[in-house]
């Protein structure tokens, strides 16, 4: 195919030319990002959470009151749940995954250090990490005689000093001690030291304010809560058993308290779906406009390619006459969108670059991976030739008598 | 002759109605795509008090003692300093925030207990908000003072609670003490909730929160401490939390508002706010280096920076897109335009001037921006619809307004005439002898 004629022909229509040209330039630039925002947003939705998340429930009752006879509640409370059918594992917890809410506090490797090392959140609970179902990787979860009151460590502070043990996730082990094994280090709270004496593969915090990369910084504690200072009762059961235990164990609460006020009851499932639902609806939102942006390119191309075959009606005309086929006419037009579309691309990569550097900027978001570029042009091309298909195919249509006659 | 162009635009519109089809419809979808996001981002971002919130400010200090020293003050302070500058009456009005859950016992048969936002405060709050009521009013500062068991609910709860009808006088039961209605609010839905941005900066963007309604049960503060302890929330502690007493526990738990109705007050308020900072240091009550601040509201909600980063992702999103719009339609009317430069000519030749053709092609791109308008103004109502079906905290108030509903048209026409405009100059240049020769 002679490219020099298409040239010469583009040179007459600079300016439409360079307009299909800044379309598809944006269009490329913008649909390479929004696709990259897509896969990110779908990857965080996938994020691990290190606890058996189809297995569990959680029912939320008021968690505050009297601390008069919250412990001998408490204790009823967990029999009572433990004997429903089907339940394997129950704990009253401070916090659950997924939920937006979260007990924090600042770690430091050296209590003389001015500015803490890093923010990480607390689990409190007996048998916590046992019915989460978190994987032990090093060390031993705590044992029964471990654990203290979380109520009575509030208001003793030499009680405080005595909780010296924590059970950490693998992530927080790393980003403290890079390189090293985290099992035995100490660091501290405040003034107090603890010692890690267990390290669990990966256990998500309950809310993300510190950015996804702090996700998996959990540290958890012998500390037994009661209903005075926790609400979250936790179960683990099979998956298909959960929407029963959830009503029965409700059934359970309010029959024990019927004062208390149910706030909540719902599956780790319908919480994570939850948490993720804005990462989802954005996702969706972005692949709207990806294909309204595709179809308003491909019909802009349509258009302006019906209109150039029917300018060129006479040239075309002409050229048939002296003896080109419908075929050559047709790669003409294919040509000649393949020319345009490929400058589009080209400037459209720069532009995707430099709206990726904008985006990294004021959006935290990484680097656009290089595979994007190939994949983006080619869907490119392939819209240009899809989309000048119709007119290029009336172009060749064009009978050689048109040339004979006058307009 | 206006009449004329447009009926020449019509005619020449309807000749490839295809065409014209793919023009207005590109305008449409750029239009519908970049009002919807502006709209959302327009009711997200105003100013929750026009008039009012740039003489309303946030003190903030350092109370803490712990090792850790804070580049900037925390977003809340602590019950002590909260206190003693209310007390002072420095400021025209001030209100102290504290916010909470509540459990709520209706007295009707059926209804079972159930917890309700709550926020104690002190009767400044309402007028300093301009809070509306629709039954009632705020307590009073006496009362407020003597721990009267009062309360003021959202027009929400008495409808729950009461079925809408005046409940002020009425009794009821919060965590097990009576307390008498005095106001009810009229519909309240201030955007963001403004007065307790607290830790929005923290989010990373994600402050859909913010946007949620406001509370149910306000309580003036003494009576709220005393009915309802251990169940208000704080900043953060520096010390061993103590929920049940936060008025000495060391913890960042209340948020204070002043109004403060010049600059010049301003300026003394912010000098005395530091001279109350550096006397409780020389006391020892506080020991950390000096690091108050006293932002206006809209400094505030700057520094917060509520806006949540989706909805500006979207905005740039639809900008673009609309800007692929407007080079879709530009192309479409140069080549239309061109495409009639015989008949362009033979008007030149007949005595047309170059400002009659420049005008003739600009009504025909300014059909198509209010036919495009149009399309974009259904298109906008149905984002806005989607917006509405987002599970996020905001989608209530999602709604196209007048000022917004004009911008649509005028955006509209002002894009069409903007891809027409050099067209059109193109078309006007038309040489016609050229034009003529080759018919």
């Amino acid at each position: 195919m002679d490219i020099l004629p298409i040239l010469s022909t583009l040179r007459r229509h600079k300016i439409t030319a360079l307009l299909v040209v800044l379309e598809i330039a944006l269009t490329c630039a913008i649909v390479c990002n929004a696709v990259f925002l897509i896969t990110q947003r779908l990857e965080r939705m996938k994020m691990p959470s290190g606890i058996a998340e189809h297995e569990l429930v959680e029912i939320e009752v008021q968690g505050i009151g009297k601390p008069t006879a919250a412990k001998a509640r408490t204790q009823e409370d967990l029999a009572l749940l433990q004997q429903i059918p089907g339940v394997k594992s129950v704990a009253l917890v401070n916090q659950v995954p997924f939920t937006n809410s979260s007990w924090n506090s600042s770690v430091k490797l050296d209590p003389k250090q001015k500015l803490p090392t890093l923010n990480a959140t607390q689990y409190f609970g007996e048998n916590v990490l046992q019915t989460l179902g978190t994987r032990l990787v090093a060390g031993r979860y705590f044992n029964a005689d471990e654990y203290l009151d979380f109520a009575d460590v509030v208001r003793d502070e030499a009680l405080q000093k005595k909780v010296t043990g924590v059970i950490i996730t693998r992530g927080l082990g790393e980003k403290l001690w890079p390189g090293q094994a985290a099992l035995g280090q100490t660091f501290y709270l405040g003034d107090d030291p603890v010692r890690v004496v267990g390290v669990v593969d990966k256990l998500i915090r309950p809310s993300l304010f510190g950015g996804d990369a702090t996700a998996q910084w959990s540290m958890v504690f012998p500390l037994r809560m009661d209903t005075s200072n926790a609400g979250r009762y936790l179960l683990r059961t099979a998956p298909s058993e959960r929407h029963r235990v959830i009503e029965a164990a409700v059934a359970t609460l309010r029959k024990a308290d019927p004062h208390r006020v149910i706030i909540e009851k719902k599956t780790i499932d319908d919480y994570r779906a939850e948490f993720f639902q804005d990462d989802r609806a954005m996702a969706g939102l972005l692949a709207g406009v990806c294909l309204a942006l595709l179809i308003v390119t491909a019909l802009g191309i349509v258009g302006l390619g019906s209109f150039w075959v029917a300018q060129r009606r006479r040239t075309i005309g002409v050229r048939r006459a002296l003896g080109a086929t419908r075929r050559s006419i047709l790669r003409y037009f294919q040509t000649e969108n393949f020319l345009l579309a490929t400058i589009g691309i080209l400037l459209g990569m720069a532009l995707a670059y430099g709206i990726n550097l904008f985006l990294m900027l004021h959006y935290e978001l990484p680097r656009l991976p290089a595979f994007y570029f190939p994949v983006g042009a080619v869907a490119l091309w392939l819209i240009g030739q899809i989309a000048v298909l119709g007119p290029a195919m009336r172009a060749a249509a064009v009978p050689p008598v048109v040339a004979t006659r006058s307009v | 002759m206006f009449g004329y162009y447009l009926d020449l635009a019509l005619r020449s519109l309807k000749r490839n109605k295809v065409l014209t089809g793919l023009m207005v419809l590109a305008i449409a979808v750029g239009i519908g795509a970049s009002m919807t996001t502006l709209t959302v981002m327009y009711l997200l971002s105003g100013d929750p008090l026009p008039g009012k919130s740039a003489h309303l400010y946030y003190p903030q200090l350092d109370p803490e003692t712990g090792a850790n020293v804070r580049s900037y003050p925390p977003d809340m302070i602590d019950y002590i300093s909260a206190h003693d500058l209310w007390q002072s009456g420095k400021a025209d009005r001030q209100a102290m925030i504290m916010l909470g859950s509540i459990k709520v016992q209706p007295g009707r048969i059926g209804q079972s207990p159930f917890m309700a936002d709550t926020l104690a405060t002190t009767s400044d709050f309402f007028p300093m908000f301009n809070v509306p009521f629709r039954y009632g009013g705020a307590w009073n500062p006496a009362d407020e003072a003597r721990g009267a068991r009062q309360v003021v609910i959202s027009d929400v709860l008495n409808q729950r609670l009461f079925g809408g009808a005046n409940s002020v006088g009425r009794t009821i039961v919060l965590n097990g003490a009576s307390v008498q209605v005095v106001g009810v609010l009229d519909h309240w839905r201030p955007r963001p909730l403004f007065y307790m941005l607290i830790g929005a900066h923290y989010a990373g963007g994600d402050t859909g929160g913010f946007y949620a309604r406001t509370q149910d049960v306000f309580l003036p503060l003494p009576a709220a401490l005393d009915i309802n302890a251990g169940n208000f929330s704080w900043f953060t502690c520096w010390g061993k939390p103590d929920r049940i007493n936060l008025t000495t526990a060391p913890c960042e738990s209340v948020a204070l508002w002043v109004e403060l109705d010049t600059p010049a007050k301003a300026a003394a308020y912010g000098r005395y706010l530091e001279a109350y900072d550096a006397q409780q240091r020389a006391l020892g009550r506080f020991t950390h280096p000096a690091n108050t601040r006293l932002m206006s509201l809209p400094q505030w909600m700057a520094f917060q920076n509520v806006v949540p980063s989706d909805v500006k992702l979207q905005t740039w999103l639809a900008f673009g897109f609309l800007l692929v719009c407007l080079f879709n339609t530009v192309g479409l009317l140069l080549a239309k335009f061109l495409r009639r430069s015989g008949e362009i000519g033979v008007r030149r030749a007949l005595g047309a001037t170059r400002g009659a053709i420049f005008a003739q092609c600009l009504v025909e791109a300014g059909v198509i921006g209010l036919l495009g308008g149009l399309g974009g103004l259904l298109l906008t109502l149905l984002g806005l619809w989607l917006m509405r079906q987002q599970p996020v905290e905001y989608a209530d108030v999602v709604a196209l307004n007048v000022p917004m509903f004009l911008l649509t048209f005028a955006s509209s026409i002002g894009a069409a005439l903007l891809a027409g405009a050099f067209p059109a100059a193109r078309a006007s240049r038309v040489a016609p002898a050229l034009q003529l020769k080759t018919l």
